[in-house]
């Protein structure tokens, strides 16, 4: 089985959040970037079938060289191989044509991407991809078994989880519950060293516009301070709630 | 040219999801000079949809999609946007739109912004406000393409009335080839859910112990709020993976959030922010909850918890 795993390249979650140019760009001036977490446990899991069952496990990533180190952290973590396509991600759209390109030149069966990445948060990645492809698409997904080319996922839903049945070729639209916190990999040195001797290849990018425009960001209004009630006046909140906040 | 929504429905009654998907369509569809056309799945009586905008009803009953498919979904409601000629179509963000959206964008060839809060800005081009960053930020975005599909947040642009009254017709597309097959659902029962909650009540690590929880459900159970917890929490199986709100949990956007005993990592604030007021009660002063927080009670939640059950009781007598 060959799988590509999609990995985006976000400011870590504990990033300032600022725009530059007229706020039509994120400042990434002192900003960690990181592999999208959603992509992470994704990522772990492409890992236990590469160990479990043999499968090769490639990475790839949309954007300009800046995004290397991350995908270098996936080399290390374990992925075969990288691939980066040579173009700023625009929009979702732009991002799952590049991406459909590589799954069918690469030929591969099962893409592993996260529901959605921490800065656009746009969620559209991973069921685009699977509808330029006409392959299978699980979203949420919280569990994954392939035997052959049958799938079996689960997805969370509302209160509670789906069991659904499935085949190749599949994308997989990932979140925590493909893996636990406590299974995600920090890459050690034999891994780091390993990484650095993989292959990392820079593609260039097929004609795909976007469909969509960033025209500008805002910042939400600064909060107001919290309202503090004594511990000891708790009929106080009671009141708040319903005279002021109208929420009870 | 009708603007388009999807308005979901579970066990043939509308969401409140639905109502709000419709008054966006409503808002979308004056601004444009057009009416608005709901597609319905399986759904009931749909009478209540015209109360919130809506002109005319298509009406799908299929029994091949009586468990949601997001393929079959997605295709159906594209089908319906061709027969109205529908150069906007609306949907929700819930766990299933959010599952068939993608899809729908790619059968529709029409540029898609998710997330979104308000009605347009402008028509043409057609240019909507959007949540980036985990709602830290808010993105501006045109869409360019000639058909436009929009997500509506949720709790964002808020359910309106408008009296009217809307026709209701048979529709009977085809359905394509459904590739994911259902096999088993495990949902809880007769809980109010994360996702459909007004009111939500989050426990995390000071609450001490899974046993702890009694009053954390009691308080719930008073206000009719769904129970959730911090990641902490689900991580050491205090409580179910299905409760766990965050970044990388489920997103709550509720009206109002109660956190107890929830320091509020900024992992943690990420997935809660979008509720309208919260509420934290904690011992410790400097737990950053409090600067995201509305309303806050520093204080033992072992004392102050049972106290607001009791005062909440004797407010909801009053009603």
């Amino acid at each position: 089985m060959k799988i590509l795993v999609c990995i985006s390249h976000v400011p870590d979650t504990t990033s300032k959040i600022n725009f530059t140019e007229g706020d039509t760009k994120f400042d990434t001036n002192g900003v960690q970037f990181v592999i999208n977490p959603n992509d992470e446990f994704g990522l772990t899991r492409a890992m236990w079938f590469k160990e479990k069952q043999g499968a090769s496990v490639d990475v790839v990533n949309v954007g300009g060289p800046e995004t290397e180190p991350t995908l270098r952290k996936a080399l290390a973590i374990g992925a075969d191989g990288a691939i980066r396509v040579n173009i700023a991600a625009t929009d979702g759209f732009a991002v799952a044509k590049q991406l459909a390109k590589v799954v069918q030149d690469g030929g591969y069966d099962l893409v592993i991407a996260g529901r959605e990445s921490i800065d656009y948060n746009g969620g559209m990645v991973p069921g685009m991809l699977a509808g330029l492809l006409k392959a299978n698409f699980v979203n949420n997904c919280i569990s994954l078994e392939v035997e052959g080319t049958n799938a079996t996922a689960a997805r969370e839903i509302d209160g509670g989880k789906e069991t659904v049945s499935t085949s190749l070729p599949l994308v997989i639209g990932g979140q925590k519950g493909l893996v636990e916190e406590s299974d995600l990999r920090i890459p050690n040195m034999r891994g780091i060293m390993m990484a650095r001797q993989k292959p990392l290849n820079v593609l260039e990018p097929i004609d795909a516009s976007a469909e969509t425009e960033s025209v500008k960001f805002e910042k939400p209004a600064p909060k107001g301070a919290v309202k503090l009630v004594d511990a000891d006046n708790v009929e106080e909140l009671v009141n708040l709630l319903h005279n002021e906040a109208k929420v009870i | 040219m009708s603007v388009l929504v999807y308005t979901e429905s579970e066990q043939g009654k509308f969401k409140k999801t639905a109502l709000e998907v419709a008054s966006y369509a409503k808002a979308v569809a004056d601004q444009m000079g057009t009416t608005v056309t709901a597609i319905t799945i399986n759904a009931e009586d749909t009478s209540v949809l015209g109360n919130h905008g809506v002109d005319k009803v298509l009406k799908v009953n299929n029994s091949q999609l009586e468990s949601f498919n997001a393929n079959g979904y997605a295709n159906v409601i594209a089908q319906a946007a061709a027969k109205e000629e529908s150069k906007v179509v609306i949907v929700s963000s819930s766990a299933d739109c959010k599952y068939l959206a993608p899809l729908l964008a790619i059968d529709l060839n029409a540029g898609f912004a998710s997330n979104v809060v308000e009605a347009p800005s402008s028509i043409s081009p057609f240019t909507v406000k959007r949540t980036a960053f985990t709602n830290k930020a808010f993105n501006m975005t045109s869409i360019n393409t000639d058909v436009k599909l929009v997500a509506v947040s949720k709790n964002a642009f808020g359910v309106k009335e408008n009296s009217g009254s809307a026709t209701a017709e048979d529709f009977s597309p085809s359905i394509p080839e459904l590739g994911v097959k259902v096999e088993s659902v495990d949902k809880v029962t007769g809980k109010v859910t994360i996702a459909d909650a007004e009111i939500v009540v989050s426990g995390g690590r000071g609450l001490k112990g899974p046993e702890n929880w009694g009053m954390v459900e009691e308080l719930a159970s008073v206000l009719g709020a769904a129970t959730a917890c911090s990641k902490p929490v689900s991580d050491l199986g205090w409580r179910p993976h299905s409760e766990h709100v965050g970044q990388t949990g489920k997103p709550v956007a509720s009206n109002l959030y109660i956190a107890i005993g929830i320091s509020g990592a900024i992992q943690h604030l990420a997935g809660i922010n979008a509720s309208k007021v919260k509420v934290v009660i904690n011992t410790d002063p400097e737990a950053p909850f409090f600067k995201a927080a509305d309303y806050g009670i520093v204080g033992d939640a072992f004392e102050v918890v049972p106290k607001l059950i009791e005062k909440l009781k004797a407010f909801k007598a009053q009603q």
